[in-house]
């Protein structure tokens, strides 16, 4: 029902095929070429990673794919191992010849359990075509691919928080410095890519960079896969090239008459009306790819509560910004709500929130008040003085 | 809990550890697996756990009252997780929440006394496109109306009567 036809017109084992006839440096060259950022949503860009990876020196490195996707309003890697796993597995492969890794580990959030059973056998096919084991068609390449399932913590998505939890440790996030392409795994160098990334990679590497290029703007280089629910005609994947605007998204999903739009799921942005003609792409309104839109009748302060009630469970509770904020920030929400907020204490929340930005250790303290600054911001005529909850005709 | 019982629990939780290695990168799928057979991770299990991977018991208790599917509390059979954010709660998910409580006579976060369900929220599921979302245990259920709750729940109550015993894992179709 919701294939995404760039991946689907792809011939399988080609990107593979061509990687496996080409030097290590090759890949990275034609992946640096093709300026593919990463699709998480923090857009470092692929081919560094895998740079810093391949001229580490260790005994073992290690290729984790990450598919621990949490973010609200995100379900593009559910779609895309469920009909295009070939090309997640390919993308791996291709990542552990230009990094010099035998293991690859497919990490699968605890919610994706039913794909279990249909990666398994796309492995087992996979292993008997050769295209996994010991000597990978014929072109002296070992390496293998396991499935490890996580437990329910959205954290785990960030990459440090997800190999503690490979390590056998509560997800909490790290300290970075050191990154994972040094010190990951088992203190071993570890590339950890998206599912996005890295179908793309195997993409690049079957089209070319030139392809890849041909799309999407100068620094937001490519298509980007997307996952647009809430208030539209038609909610699903979908996907654009990069650079496109809000406005232009919004009338090929039905969702024209929208008043805002949350993009990059609950830690990205809440863009309002007035910004429609803002363009999703790296260099302005950057995306894991999640799209939740608001039709008119949609209350904010709902949505914010909807936000912060996930953020407050969601925290790991490591650093003190984040664990305490993101509950003051809640507490706040339900004043406004009520009505018995006063001004100076809003300047306060605010102020907590650009605090936490600051000095939160990782993504998720860092982003969780971007939604509340932006609501406050873009919102704020409704803000005040409620009696009763707004509903708009 | 009875010896022979402990005995069992023992005895796959060492023959897991021989598979998947006595370090602390087993501690994860060791403690998915006593859940998913047992239903709960009990402070022995734990402490059979810690021996297993030579660490101290309070290392697998933190890790597995950190993790949401993980965790000491016991559950029951079925575990309903309804899906919370955003875009299912726009799609109606309070009704189908309240529902599920008047058909379970449960409110969410408790187990019935009967031990067969077990009602808790969750956080985005990646159903997003077709809410309201609910898991019941591995199996996703999309597009969830407050009429087709009953629907699911006697399916539950069937596959459970006729399959399952205390030990035997429980799956819908």
């Amino acid at each position: 029902m919701n294939t995404i036809p760039t991946f689907a017109s792809m011939d399988p084992e080609a990107g593979l095929k061509k990687a496996l006839g080409l030097s290590r440096p090759d890949i990275i060259a034609e992946i640096s070429a093709s300026g593919l950022k990463g699709r998480g949503g923090a857009g470092f860009p692929t081919a560094v990673k895998w740079n810093f990876a391949a001229s580490a020196k260790a005994d073992r490195k290690y290729i984790i794919c990450n598919a621990d996707e949490g973010e609200p309003g995100t379900f593009k890697d559910r779609v895309i191992l469920q009909d295009h796993a070939d090309l997640v597995f390919e993308g791996m492969t291709i990542a552990a010849k230009a990094v010099g890794a035998k293991e690859g580990i497919l990490f699968l959030r605890g919610e994706y359990t039913y794909l279990r059973p249909h990666l398994e056998a796309v492995l087992a096919k996979r292993r008997e075509k050769k295209l996994l084991g010991k000597d990978v068609l014929g072109a002296n390449l070992e390496f293998d691919i396991r499935i490890f399932m996580g437990a329910g913590a959205y954290i785990c998505g960030e990459e440090t928080a997800l190999i503690e939890c490979l390590e056998g440790f509560r997800g909490e996030p790290r300290n970075r410095p050191p990154f994972p392409v040094n010190t990951g795994f088992l203190d071993r160098p570890s590339v950890v890519n998206n599912v996005e990334t890295l179908a793309w990679a195997a993409c690049i590497l079957q089209q070319g960079a030139d392809w890849f290029k041909s799309k999407g703007t100068e620094k937001s280089t490519g298509i980007k896969i997307f996952s647009i629910s809430g208030d539209c005609k038609c909610p699903g994947v979908y996907e654009f090239p990069m650079g496109i605007t809000v406005a232009e998204l919004l009338s090929k999903v039905g969702g024209e008459n929208a008043r805002a739009v949350q993009i990059g799921g609950a830690s990205g942005q809440c863009i309002p009306a007035s910004e429609f003609s803002r363009s999703i792409a790296f260099e302005d309104i950057p995306t894991g790819g999640s799209v939740i839109v608001f039709g008119p009748h949609r209350d904010m302060l709902d949505v914010l509560h909807n936000f912060l009630e996930f953020f407050v469970d969601e925290s790991c509770g490591q650093c003190t910004p984040c664990r305490l904020g993101n509950r003051k920030l809640l507490e706040g929400v339900e004043m406004l709500k009520a009505g018995t907020c006063s001004m100076a204490y809003l300047r306060e929340l605010c102020a907590l929130g650009e605090s936490m930005q600051l000095s939160s250790k990782c993504g998720l303290g860092q982003s969780s008040p971007c939604a509340f600054l932006s609501v406050v911001k873009n919102f704020r005529d409704e803000l005040m003085g409620r009696t009763t909850s707004l509903t708009h005709a | 809990m009875l010896m022979t019982e402990r005995d069992r629990v023992t005895g796959e939780i060492k023959s897991l550890a021989d598979k998947l290695g006595h370090n602390r990168t087993s501690m994860v799928p060791i403690l998915q697996d006593v859940k998913r057979k047992y239903h709960q991770i009990d402070s022995f299990a734990m402490q059979v756990i810690a021996d297993e991977l030579g660490i101290h018991p309070v290392e697998v208790y933190s890790v597995a009252s950190f993790y949401s599917f993980l965790g000491e509390h016991i559950q029951g059979k079925f575990v309903i997780r309804l899906c919370r954010t955003i875009s299912c709660d726009m799609q109606d998910k309070d009704r189908v929440a309240r529902q599920l409580e008047n058909d379970l006579g449960i409110t969410f976060g408790e187990t019935t006394a009967d031990g067969k369900f077990t009602l808790e929220w969750a956080n985005c599921m990646g159903m997003c496109d077709q809410g309201p979302a609910m898991l019941v245990n591995d199996r996703v259920f999309a597009k969830v109306t407050p009429e087709r709750v009953h629907e699911i729940l006697q399916e539950c109550r069937s596959a459970f009567g006729q399959h399952a015993t205390e030990r035997k894992e429980v799956h819908l179709v």
